[in-house]
């Protein structure tokens, strides 16, 4: 509850018509992306400037009021679901470009800047900012910031993590601080601003990044590899690693993934096929082409069924469009899509991938995977109704064996999609519950009074490993 | 909250918890794909409330119980253009422009409109869209009062400004409507000029046929100029989507049938439509009857031919086209793009035209805030997104916008008066610049 006498102290920070309590907003921001997950907060709130962040902040640690940072929802996690009521903080006033340094390579934004358009902001000025992930038409710069998302090019570039290089945030406390700058060395003090990055909203509220640029690789060239079954595909994308070639892209589709995008993009993917590979190389145009030569000779000795090398841009720009709608295309087959993001090293992608098949059989549920193979970041992706609930405890036992596998393979439970609430009754058995101690130690010393973003990141109570038996 | 606002409330969920599709509610993954493609969700500064994604939300909510369908909810769906932009964009499929009929089907069957206005919507719904003849006697009447001149007289006292906001504005971008007995005397078949190649029927539309008459009779001129020969169902009735769109999906479907039984006795390849939202809803009628055992099939045949104008034009092909040279700008009907998927015909139509320098604006596919009676209704929002489609239009230096259905071009009209572009810019259907472009073209030769 949010007593009458907190809720005047809010709207005078930010006049009435930023504090939205009627019930159609509370119902708006119910929500995220995660399917299953639905809670109303007390409020939603839209700060103008970090000046609101910080009395806002102020106020909510005072009355012990929850803050739920969101940007878009398009969290896969329940990150900003309001599972404990409170405050939705949007950023809808706080969404603009303040500088594109084009001395120093940087960008600075505001949190709830569209990272679309972002990206077209900086390429119209030759600059790169690589991090790309799949919503990133709608996706938010301060969601990615908290998520640490990644995207297609996260092989050769990195993901989000790599790309922030200062901060504003606002404590829990109110206080602001600033973290980092334009600077490629930077030792002064605790490294905060990676330690923001994938905090996920726990940590404090992220008002101002600078994030680092690069040039505009000078060409690109995308191919398609397609394979009888899971594991050519899966071992060719470890001998192109072995053999010291690091792709812009390299994606993975298998056969079911692959038929839905088709029905859905209709660019002539051949649907009958066991695996695709969508490998892509940017840079200057000699290397590109060097590159993709070797690459395809790797695909033809792996016994490619066809290696298909796009001979426009355009043709180029189509076959990925179709890896960027996968995961949405298959929300067409059922009504509940659930997407996870386990993530082993890349030697260990083919293993992986052999082992979710079997897995999904002998829980007798369907699972498509499709992801960043070059990463090891997998989207192993099940197709089911959250209303049946016989299925979704199968569903349940599939997902805890993945993960359990993808520990053993030296992998993690998350890639990049972050741990929220879905993901949370399983860190520990990634960081061992020492892990989890000394994360909740930073935690409380931050937020005393757990007003950020409550519910995620820390379970109630964590899940017993499953012992997979064969 | 009175007693009576709370049983009605009550009552309408309970009609919600019935009547809407919660297998397509449950569909909508919530990814946020939907939201920038949705004109109000963006002219809200990004309201959740207000985008594709939210009001499904909001749908939902009242179906699971978990709020009530106020005054608020009805408000939501109302400020919804209904343009269907968000279709396309969604990579789920959703078919959010069903929800969103039927939901105002079930809450406009509850209404209880205030005399007036209930006297209003039965004359338009009941007595007026369906039946041509009295079509014709508005359409007859407004001949009348334009052409005795009371229309300048009343221009020049400002007498027209009395009309509620934008009525006054719109009242002088309709066009001159055609004498009655002009009106009566419709073609029912025209030949092709050469031999035949395509044989097709002729969707004429009750807006189109009376108040946009020389628009139908451009597009009888291109049909037939193209080799296409020619059939105008006498009996056919309105289209039904002002009805599907307002609630009255009963009207609709009644509507739907006549014209399903009239058009099935002509053996065509296609049926043509010149106003993307009346092919949209026309396209729709496999959905709308598919409840209806007698009718379903029936319905997906008819649906299956129809074609909007410039898809058939661009198909068959045009003789050489002409204009003095001129840049020229379209903007896409909703419909016609999000439901038909025409988009690229018209196009190159006229980059086909000799003269022609065509300029794609920003954002052309993005509704212009007509969205048949929504101008009216919900004038606040749509006059600020008609505001933000001629500065796009403006930025294009082009002289003539072109556009493709009736609502759209009135809209057009109106933003060029409020814009005070009169003296620069023409808007006009596609059809009639294509035939401008066939006549100038011809009387060279
Ligand atoms: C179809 C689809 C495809 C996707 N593809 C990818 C992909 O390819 N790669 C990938 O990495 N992810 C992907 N995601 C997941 C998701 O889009 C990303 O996590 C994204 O970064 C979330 O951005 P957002 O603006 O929606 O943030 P939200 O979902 O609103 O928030 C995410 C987290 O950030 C916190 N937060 C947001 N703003 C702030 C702030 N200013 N201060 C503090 N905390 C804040 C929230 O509390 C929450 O914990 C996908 C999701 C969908 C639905
Ligand atoms: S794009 Fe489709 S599935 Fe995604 S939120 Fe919008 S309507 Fe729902
Ligand atoms: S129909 Fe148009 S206005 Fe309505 S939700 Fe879809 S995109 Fe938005």
């Amino acid at each position: 509850m949010i007593s009458q006498e907190a809720k005047k102290k809010l709207q005078k920070i930010v006049g009435e018509e930023n504090y939205l309590d009627s019930k159609q907003s509370l119902v708006a921001y119910s929500y995220d992306s995660t399917p299953g997950y639905q809670a109303l907060p007390h409020a939603v709130m839209k700060p103008r400037n970090t000046q609101d962040v910080s009395e806002i902040v102020k106020v909510c640690n005072e009355y012990k009021i929850p803050i739920v940072p969101r940007g878009n929802a398009t969290n896969l996690c329940a990150g900003t679901c309001p599972l404990e009521g409170g405050i939705v903080l949007i950023f809808t006033h706080m969404n603009k470009i303040l500088e594109i340094d084009e001395e120093n390579l940087t960008v600075t934004v505001q949190p709830g800047l569209i990272t679309l358009d972002m990206i077209n902001a900086v390429e119209s000025k030759g600059l790169f900012y690589p991090p790309d992930p799949s919503s990133m038409k709608i996706s938010t710069i301060g969601g990615n910031i908290n998520e640490c998302s990644g995207g297609l090019r996260g092989l050769k570039y990195g993901v989000t993590r790599d790309y922030v290089i200062a901060l504003e945030t606002v404590l829990p406390n109110g206080n602001v601080i600033r973290t980092g700058g334009k600077l490629a060395k930077d030792v002064a003090g605790y490294d905060f601003t990676r330690l923001m990055v994938g905090s996920e909203g726990t940590l404090g509220v992220i008002t101002e990044a600078t994030l680092k640029l690069i040039p505009v690789p000078e060409t690109k060239k995308t191919m398609l590899a397609l394979y009888d079954n899971l594991e050519a595909a899966g071992r060719t994308v470890s001998k192109i690693i072995a053999n010291k070639i690091i792709p812009a892209t390299l994606e993975f589709l298998d056969q079911p993934t692959i038929k839905v995008v088709e029905d859905f993009a209709k660019i002539g993917l051949p649907t009958e096929v066991g695996a695709v590979l969508l490998i892509e190389q940017d840079g200057p145009q000699e290397v590109v082409e060097r590159d993709i030569a070797n690459i395809a000779k790797i695909c033809e000795e792996e016994k490619a069924l066809s290696v298909q090398v796009a001979q426009t841009p355009e043709e180029g720009a189509a076959l990925t469009t179709a890896r960027r709608s996968a995961l949405s295309a298959l929300a067409r087959m059922k009504p509940t899509t659930i997407l996870e993001d386990a993530t082993v090293p890349r030697s260990k992608v083919a293993e992986m991938v052999r082992e979710i098949e079997v897995i999904a059989k002998r829980n007798n549920v369907e699972i498509c995977t499709f992801g960043h193979a070059g990463d090891g970041n997998l989207h192993p992706t099940c197709m089911t109704d959250v209303r049946n609930k016989d299925e979704m405890h199968r569903v349940e036992v599939a997902f805890e064996e993945i993960f359990e596998k993808a520990i053993q393979l030296g992998g993690t439970i998350t890639g990049e999609h972050g741990v929220g609430v879905m993901k949370s009754p399983y860190l520990a058995w990634k960081l061992g519950e020492e892990g989890v101690e000394a994360m909740k130690t930073l935690k409380m010393a931050f937020d005393p009074n757990n007003i950020m973003n409550p519910g995620k990141m820390f379970a109630k109570e964590s899940r017993k490993r499953v012992v997979v038996n064969r | 909250m009175s007693q009576t606002t709370e049983k009605r409330q009550q009552e309408l969920a309970i009609d919600m918890k019935q009547g809407m599709d919660y297998d397509e509610l449950v569909n909508c993954m919530r990814c946020g794909f939907c939201l920038p493609a949705c004109p109000t969700y963006r002219e809200t500064g990004g309201n959740e409330a207000a985008s594709p994604r939210g009001r499904i939300a909001l749908m939902k909510a009242v179906v699971d119980g978990l709020m009530e369908p106020d005054e608020d909810f009805e408000k939501q769906l109302s400020q919804c253009l209904g343009c269907r932009a968000c279709e396309p964009a969604c990579p789920s499929g959703m078919k959010y422009g069903y929800l969103l009929e039927d939901a105002r089907d079930i809450i406009q069957k509850k209404k209880k409109h205030s005399m007036p206005v209930r006297m209003l919507r039965s004359l338009v719904f009941n007595e007026l869209f369906p039946k041509q003849n009295r079509m014709r006697t508005v359409s007859s009447l407004l001949w009348f009062y334009q052409s005795t001149g009371i229309q300048k007289l009343a221009q020049a006292t400002h007498l027209t400004k009395i009309a509620p906001g934008n009525l006054s504005m719109i009242e002088r971008v309709l066009p001159k409507v055609p004498s009655p007995s002009r009106m009566k005397n419709r073609p029912s078949h025209v030949a092709a000029e050469g031999t035949a190649k395509k044989k097709v029927a002729f969707f004429s539309g009750c807006l189109m046929d009376t108040m946009f008459m020389e628009t139908n009779d451009a597009t009888l001129y291109l049909l037939s100029k193209a080799n296409c020969d020619t059939i105008i169902p006498k009996k056919q009735s309105c289209c039904g989507a002002l009805h599907a769109h307002s609630g009255e999906k009963d009207g609709a479907k009644d509507l739907a049938k006549n014209n399903i039984l009239i058009f099935e006795k002509e053996k065509v390849d296609y049926i043509v439509s010149n106003a993307g939202g009346c092919g949209a809803l026309l396209v729709d009628y496999g959905h709308l009857l598919k409840d209806d055992p007698e009718w379903a099939d029936r319905a997906k045949a008819f649906s299956d031919k129809v074609k909007d104008i410039s898809e058939i034009l661009y198909e068959v092909g045009l003789p050489k086209m002409e204009l003095d040279p001129q840049t020229v700008t379209y903007q896409d009907s909703c419909h016609l793009r999000n439901v038909m998927g025409t988009f690229s015909a018209p196009r190159k139509l006229m980059q086909s035209i000799e003269g022609v320098t065509y300029k794609e604006m920003q954002d052309a596919d993005r509704c212009c805030g007509s969205a048949g009676v929504y101008n009216i209704i919900e004038q606040e929002m749509s006059m600020q997104i008609l505001d933000v489609k001629m500065e796009h239009a403006k930025a294009t230096k082009a002289r003539t916008l072109v556009t493709a259905n009736p609502g759209c071009l009135l809209q057009m009209k109106l933003g060029i008066e409020r814009a005070g572009l009169q003296k620069d810019v023409r808007a006009v259907h596609i059809v009639d610049l294509l035939a401008e472009a066939l006549k100038k073209a011809e009387g060279k030769a």
